[in-house]
């Protein structure tokens, strides 16, 4: 009955939403303001469908409704409750009802706190994203409807739910990586209404700003987790995989990175707007595009999950309706909306150019390393895969060409700088970076290493050049702290988001070049040394948790003689599918991680494959990226998002802002 | 010339100076990086190429795993119904790596025949496989039942 309810429910929701798409959009074209005023309330209609529509489905699952299909297949009643909730998300039906609830989650937040917005605007904004609500809700409906039922034929006891998705991690991983790949859709559902109004100014780029960055601060927290769950659940110690899957979620972020940045010049200056809207258009399609990778099955990922040929061919449709239909929008009305202002070449317009150009040059050599196989595949010549090295290969140096301009941006003006200025005011910050970069690695001790001199260097650079800026942006004050609450949230936010960077830039860094990873046959009795740490296998137990029965290996880690902790991994069997599931143990630190694994038993003796890394740093890069996020919710709370009456002027605000 | 058109060409100028940097970059990464599935008919065939990167998949064929007693040296061998390839493998073998199931490895042919493999990757639940593996059984029309394929 709750089933059916739900579905219902989104049965509501769909015809909303096509009510959505159609009528505010007819009220702009024609000037009816009563049709146009109908959207915020249409979108909160839509939501609460959505909401009612998606509690059913965690109802059934918590209530162990194996007549539902997806329930059946993807929890089991051992399952804790915690997971049977997550097991909502853990498969495809249910995790695209999730994306459809948190696209209504962002519309109905547009139309809640968009007050100081034209009706016109918002209107059109609710109507863009009412439209990519319908496909998506007609994709859940006809070609993947979670409530299917199992009718007759129900089974006593479902199959559980992917021994890998049963993980702290994973219950709020989708939910923020949805958060952030469908919050693109609110930049987009800006662009296309600027485009369909002609009307691209500076107060568009300040509504239209503090929402792409909080869906880029949650994408970033997705992508983050998403990593960390890897490294700690799939058992061998890999923390990115350039997997086609992961790629999809990076290939937005990359884009959505630019897009940050072009916003701001837009915003300030009045520049790159027709750039901007492109940017958006390419965030939002690429995050349509991870959904057809994910989603079609076409690439091998650990992602995939059983798919049919009917949602590839339905997303790949959709992607080609909302791409084209975007870009040939795009192509009539950009020269109407496009700048002519001019900048010097010595000016942060400049150096956000750079970081535009990166960042997009990025995420096409992503986008072609993901596709190459299928591009080659459809020619027929045959099934390759592009491994990590092309990614590091070409990814890498791109990252170390963007850093040395990344220095200069926060202390560079607006419009016009002089080459002297920059050396006057960055000639301390790149002294004092090379000094620490040539010194640091001596810390470590061993072999000195040059790639993580050159991390440390780029790294501090940041570091210093922010640093720097900041004490001229506080000094000017009577106190310390009065100068601080003089610098905006904005600033704030950036100045924490580019520090994430360069921590996230030493962690990966250092991580790569300092690990150790040691894969050993090891009997109890048995001790291995690896930097500096002795690990001792005192004996194998037999553990047994709610759904599954383990093999559990502990061990005694010595540093210097002192036992410093104890590591017990364990070789699951999840007693539903009889699945075996490595669950490795990790002393973790912000200078070093020490992680223990279980290979497979050999031989009679009690002896186990043993995989032991040590991995230096390796927080760094997620604490980085929690950084970038937090930068990137905190411009949010600039008081100029939230004035109610917009200036029509920016320019000078922004010269005077950026002088200051 | 207009500062304003000056400036654009000097704006194309450092794109297309960057873009051919990166088109360089991409394919020296390309360069030794990718490498190409054959199936264990096309391997036994002699098709495939010995000492480059290439990657193997099918059926791990029932009883061929062999484990060393003191080492963490695998072989096994993977079919697709129609011939079968012998691999090795030292490390530590995925959770669902198991006989009977399907996995690709990927590493280089020696001169007897064995691939020397640097990776293994076995399909990561019950109702999927990998799409190569699944594309070499339908061609020996191998193909189990029951929502293997895809």
């Amino acid at each position: 009955m709750i089933a059916e309810f739900g579905h219902f429910a989104l049965i509501i929701a769909l015809c909303l939403s096509v009510l959505l798409s159609v009528i505010p959009l007819w009220g702009a074209w024609r000037g009816n303001v009563v049709a146009m005023s109908l959207a915020p309330s249409l979108a909160i209609g839509l939501f609460v469908f959505a909401g009612i529509s998606f509690a059913c489905l965690a109802t059934v699952f918590l209530q162990d409704d194996f007549s539902v299909a997806v329930v059946a297949a993807n929890s089991n009643s051992l399952l804790p409750h915690i997971y049977k909730f997550s097991a909502v998300w853990g498969n495809h039906e249910g995790s695209l009802l999730l994306w459809i609830l948190i696209l209504c989650v962002w519309m109905a937040a547009v139309a809640l706190f968009s007050s100081q917005l034209p009706l016109l605007m918002l209107s059109r904004v609710l109507a863009v994203m009412g439209i990519v609500a319908v496909g998506f809700i007609s994709f859940s409906l006809f070609t993947s409807n979670p409530f299917a039922r199992l009718l007759p034929g129900t089974p006593a006891d479902g199959q559980d739910l992917n021994p890998l998705l049963q993980d702290p991690g994973l219950i709020i991983h989708p939910p923020l990586l949805y958060m952030g790949y469908v919050g693109f859709s609110v930049a987009f559902a800006f662009a296309i209404a600027a485009l369909l109004g002609g009307r691209l100014d500076a107060s568009w780029a300040r509504w239209s700003r503090p929402w792409t960055n909080v869906a880029w601060a949650f994408l970033t927290l997705g992508i983050m987790l998403g990593s960390w769950w890897a490294y700690y659940e799939l058992g061998w110690g890999g923390w990115w995989f350039w997997d086609p899957v992961e790629n999809a979620s990076f290939m937005p972020w990359l884009a959505g990175t630019a897009l940050v940045h072009s916003l701001a010049a837009t915003e300030k200056r009045g520049l790159f707007k027709s750039w901007t809207v492109l940017l958006a258009i390419f965030a939002f399609s690429l995050s349509l595009l991870g959904t057809f990778l994910v989603r079609s099955g076409v690439l091998t990922s650990v992602h995939a999950f059983a798919t049919d040929p009917a949602r590839g061919l339905f997303i790949l449709v959709f992607l080609a309706f909302v791409v084209g239909g975007s870009l040939t929008l795009y192509a009539l009305r950009a020269p109407a909306v496009s700048s002519r202002v001019s900048f010097s070449w010595l000016s942060r317009e400049s150096l956000l150019l750079v970081n535009n150009v990166v960042f997009l040059v990025s995420t096409l050599t992503v986008l072609f390393g993901t596709l190459f196989p299928l591009l080659m595949d459809a020619l027929g010549q045959g099934k390759y895969s592009v491994g990590p090295p092309y990614f590091n290969a070409v990814f890498v140096p791109l990252m170390a060409v963007l850093i040395p301009f990344m220095g200069i941006g926060p202390v560079s003006r607006w419009k016009g700088d002089s080459a002297a200025r920059w050396r006057a005011e960055l000639l301390l910050p790149a002294i004092a970076a090379v000094i620490c970069g040539v010194t640091v690695p001596l810390l470590h001790g061993g072999e000195y290493n040059v790639w993580v001199a050159l991390a440390v260097v780029l790294a501090s650079w940041l570091l210093f050049g922010l640093a720097r800026d900041v004490w001229y942006r506080v000094r000017g004050a009577s106190t310390a702290a009065r100068g601080f609450r003089r610098l905006t949230p904005s600033y704030l936010g950036m100045v924490v988001a580019h520090l994430g960077f360069a921590a996230a830039v030493v962690g990966v860094v250092a991580t790569s070049q300092y690990n150790i990873e040691h894969d050993l046959k090891m009997q109890p009795g048995d001790t291995e040394v690896i930097a500096g740490y002795s690990f001792t296998f005192t004996e194998v137990a037999q553990v047994r948790g709610p759904n599954f029965v383990a093999d559990e290996a502990r061990f005694d880690v010595y540093e210097n003689g002192r036992l410093l902790t104890r590591l017990a991994p364990q070789k699951r069997r999840y007693l539903a599918s009889g699945q075996v599931m490595t669950e490795a143990a990790i002393d973790d630190g912000l200078w070093r991680d020490l992680f223990v694994a279980m290979g497979e038993p050999i031989g009679n003796e009690g002896a186990w494959a043993i995989r032991l890394h040590y991995k230096p740093m390796v927080r760094w890069m997620w604490l980085g990226a929690i950084m970038m996020a937090l930068g990137g919710f905190a411009t949010v709370a600039d008081k100029r998002y939230r004035q109610r009456k917009v200036a029509r002027n920016e320019v000078s605000e922004g010269v005077s802002g950026a002088a200051a | 010339m207009h500062p304003v058109r000056k400036q654009r060409l000097y704006l194309v100028l450092f794109v297309i100076v960057f873009s051919s940097a990166a088109i360089g970059l991409v394919l020296y990464g390309l360069s030794g990086n990718i490498n190409l599935f054959y199936p264990p008919a096309e391997v036994a065939a002699g098709k495939a190429p010995v000492g480059q990167p290439i990657r193997v998949g099918g059926m791990v064929v029932d009883g061929s795993i062999e484990r060393s007693d003191d080492s963490l040296e695998v072989r096994f061998e993977v079919t697709d119904y129609q011939a079968k390839v012998a691999i090795v493998y030292e490390g530590i073998l995925p959770d669902l790596f198991d006989e009977g199931q399907g996995a690709v490895a990927a590493g280089m042919l020696n001169e007897a025949g064995v691939l020397e493999a640097t990776e293994v990757l076995a399909k990561h639940d019950e109702n999927y496989m990998p799409p190569e593996v699944a594309d070499a059984l339908e061609a020996s029309g191998r193909l189990p039942d029951g929502g293997a394929k895809l």
